[in-house]
């Protein structure tokens, strides 16, 4: 490929160099390249994804990691990003790729929402000295519950539906065995069952490493049904019908041959080295009723026992097809909002289809409860969730219970370079390479994952102490206590909140 | 055992059947069987079942092991993301026969609809295999990752179903009779049989035969075998 100007200058300062070539070791990209003849370190900046492992790792800090200022020149409409990609596309002929979620300026709705606290009329709840409720239980709620007596003995009539109890409401997003390395697996399966919580498979099967986390799993079955069988759907806690992603609805995935290895073909139940390829549809489900069909049939094989979530890309007409799959019978319904993040996308796509989650889910929630179903399904909320803030907001725009993916593996040590696709993670997460997956200690990562979500909830608490409030379920769908800053009307109106100062 | 599945719903059916596997019961009839879908989804058994009467859509779902003759037609959806067992189908089968299944064989006497053998897969020792008497409706084999389809093209000299194998990646599918080239997917190719081929289909049309209950033999010359030219058709879409 010819030439192109280097997003990221890579400076070496000599004094503080010691030239113990750690940085060749640890930058899997190749940026540093140390010849022996001339005992010299060379430097190819074009090289740099920016992922900072080089400088973190550096004993003496001896390198900085810079944004080259040297660009084409700074054109509001022909950004760099715009004129790289037509350069490669002209020389490739094929789609940019992509990784992680949407980075792009559009409006982010958090922090258009600003909290209610309690002030003089009703009292502030202090977490430290008060009991406060987090814990969340996912399903279809019952509307009635009947009893008979018998004997003099009570029973319960009413056939309750399967709950997944959650001790605080956040939960680990799907993330395949394949896009990312079986010790990131690892952390999350084993952080979501010490936190009380799930982590979700993704559609990369279950590694026999980890069924001893099943109570803690919700297992997905996506287009390409990799890894779904009956041991499988027997393993897992909960299964989630994937119909779509926010990073790409619409879209299907392909993990490219080269990275089924021959433990990802054993978990994924399919010949090493082919594609995985997952369609775009599952070309049994056409419409509502062929979804219904799917629920029923994975409720049949796995005896009524767990709740089926559905997962779809927050997409125009969101609002319609939550409805339907309300009434198809899910019991939870997941929306992953448009800056939801992926291992593998084309750009075109992550960049410019979907809709933000605050207003899917605030659509979603305020249709189900007009169509008097809201009872009848959960709501996860998915897509971008950054911190306990936008969890409280979710909740309070109707939401149960939110997914955190890209978070998480922050968490773990990832730094948003967006390059999970190459396969080549330096943090040794989007990776399959054993030199780099060993870079994450399977309980380190857990122990990272639990200190997030512990302090997320600490925060909760906080906040809705701060409200007056001591169970989260009392904030669920209670937008009274949300107000916009600098929205439209339209805006105002489609999220259900009043402005601020109203 | 005998059941009666008159006025019985799929759920209480299934009910029964996972009861009997648990009693040690290895062989089940199962009468007045009228739409009542998701029969033995998910089990895992090698029960062997008879089925008298029409069953609903989603017949052996995601099941492992069991072996089940359906004197009838069948609806839509038969052997979904099916690990490992048998269907034999002593009559014409709706769409969708075997979408992603990673085991086992399904047997159909007659016609199946659209979309047949969709992303089909295989694993370790197993190879699933669907064999159609008559003739398959368009998207037979879309996006077959693995596996075999043979139709047999009875009453039929040329097969003219469209779009066969339209993103196939592995896997094949053998056809007795002709095809013309444009009502192949892209990428797909015609081959010559070998060795293995020859071998397969004489093994599989025998225990087909043998369970159609029929002495017919089939000139293994008369088929043709269609394959993907290339394992890794979504290789070169993407510049990194």
């Amino acid at each position: 490929m010819s030439k192109i100007i280097p997003e990221f200058i890579v400076k070496k300062n000599e004094d503080k160099c010691i030239n113990c070539k750690v940085c060749v070791r640890q930058c899997s990209e190749e940026v540093y390249k140390y010849f022996e003849d001339f005992d010299l370190i060379r430097i190819y900046d074009d090289k740099c994804v920016g992922c900072h492992r080089c400088d973190l790792m550096c004993p003496t800090d001896a390198l900085t990691i810079t944004k080259n200022n040297s660009q084409y020149k700074e054109n509001s409409h022909w950004d760099n990003y715009t004129i790289k990609s037509i350069k490669k596309q002209a020389e490739t002929g094929g789609m940019i790729l992509t990784g992680s979620g949407n980075d792009k300026p559009y409006t982010s709705y958090w922090d258009r929402i600003l909290l209610d606290a309690s002030q003089v009329t009703n009292p502030a709840i202090d977490p430290i000295r008060e009991p406060m409720e987090l814990r969340t239980y996912l399903g279809k709620k019952s509307d009635k519950l009947s009893i008979k007596e018998e004997n003099g003995e009570i029973f319960l009539e009413t056939e309750l539906s399967p709950q997944l109890k959650i001790e605080t409401p956040i939960m680990f997003s799907a993330m395949s065995y394949g896009s990312i390395s079986l010790n990131t697996c690892e952390s999350l399966a084993s952080a979501a069952s010490k936190l009380g919580t799930f982590y979700n498979t993704g559609e990369g099967g279950l590694h026999k490493k980890l069924y001893k986390y099943g109570k803690n799993t919700i297992g997905q079955v996506a287009s390409g049904r990799f890894g779904v069988h009956t041991d499988y759907l027997n393993a897992c806690a909960a299964i989630e019908i994937k119909i779509g992603q926010g990073a790409k609805p619409g879209i299907g995935g392909h993990l490219p041959g080269e990275k089924v290895t021959v433990e990802i073909s054993q978990t994924r139940m399919m010949p090493p080295g082919t594609d995985a390829i997952s369609p775009a549809p599952h070309h049994d489900i056409y419409s509502i009723e062929d979804l219904k069909q799917l629920i029923a049939l994975i409720k049949e094989a796995t005896d009524y026992e767990k709740p089926v979530l559905v997962k779809i890309a927050a997409v125009h007409n969101s609002a319609a097809i939550a409805s339907g799959i309300a009434r198809a019978g899910a019991d939870v319904i997941v929306i992953d909002g448009f800056r939801g993040g992926t291992g593998a996308a084309p750009s075109v796509i992550r960049d410019n289809t979907g809709i933000p989650i605050e207003v899917a889910l605030a659509v979603i929630d305020q249709r189900l409860r007009d169509e008097s179903i809201r009872n009848d399904v959960s709501i996860v909320a998915a897509g971008g969730i950054r911190s306990s803030a936008d969890a409280v907001k979710a909740i309070a725009l109707g939401a149960d219970a939110v997914y955190i993916g890209t978070a998480a593996l922050v968490a773990m040590g990832c730094t948003l370079c967006q390059k999970c696709y190459k396969g080549k993670c330096n943090w040794g997460l989007t990776t399959q390479d054993p030199v780099l997956t060993r870079r994450l200690n399977p309980a380190i990562g857990s122990q990272n994952l639990v200190n997030l979500v512990n302090s997320w909830s600490l925060e909760i608490k906080e906040i809705i102490g701060s409200m007056g409030i001591n169970a989260i379920e009392a904030l669920r769908g209670n937008r009274y206590r949300l107000r916009g800053i600098g929205l439209s009307d339209v805006e105002s109106d489609i999220l259900g909140i009043e402005h601020a100062g109203m | 055992m005998i059941l009666n599945c008159k006025d019985l719903t799929h759920r209480e059916i299934n009910k029964i059947i996972r009861n009997a596997i648990e009693n040690g019961e290895k062989e089940l009839v199962m009468n007045n069987i009228n739409g009542q879908g998701y029969l033995f989804a998910g089990i895992k058994s090698d029960i062997r079942a008879i089925i008298n009467g029409v069953p609903g859509n989603d017949l052996g779902g995601m099941m492992d092991g069991p072996n089940i003759f359906v004197n009838a037609n069948i609806q839509d959806c038969v052997g979904n993301t099916m690990n490992g067992g048998k269907i034999v189908i002593h009559g014409d089968a709706g769409d969708i026969l075997g979408y992603a299944m990673r085991g086992g064989r399904i047997f159909v006497k007659g016609k199946v609809g659209y979309r047949c053998g969709i992303h089909m897969k295989a694993f370790e020792d197993k190879i699933p295999v669907i064999v159609i008497g008559e003739d398959a409706g368009d998207f037979l084999g879309e996006y077959m990752a693995s596996g075999i389809i043979v139709v047999l093209c009875k009453n039929k000299s040329k097969f003219d179903s469209d779009y066969i194998g339209v993103g196939m990646h592995g896997g094949a599918i053998y056809l007795r009779g002709e095809v013309d080239e444009r009502n192949l997917g892209k990428g797909v190719e015609i081959l010559p049989l070998d060795e293995w081929d020859v071998n397969f289909l004489t093994e599989v049309l025998k225990e087909y035969s043998s369970d159609m209950n029929t002495n017919e033999k089939y000139d293994i010359s008369s088929f043709i075998k269609l394959s993907p030219l290339n394992s890794r058709p979504f290789q070169n879409l993407y510049s990194y």
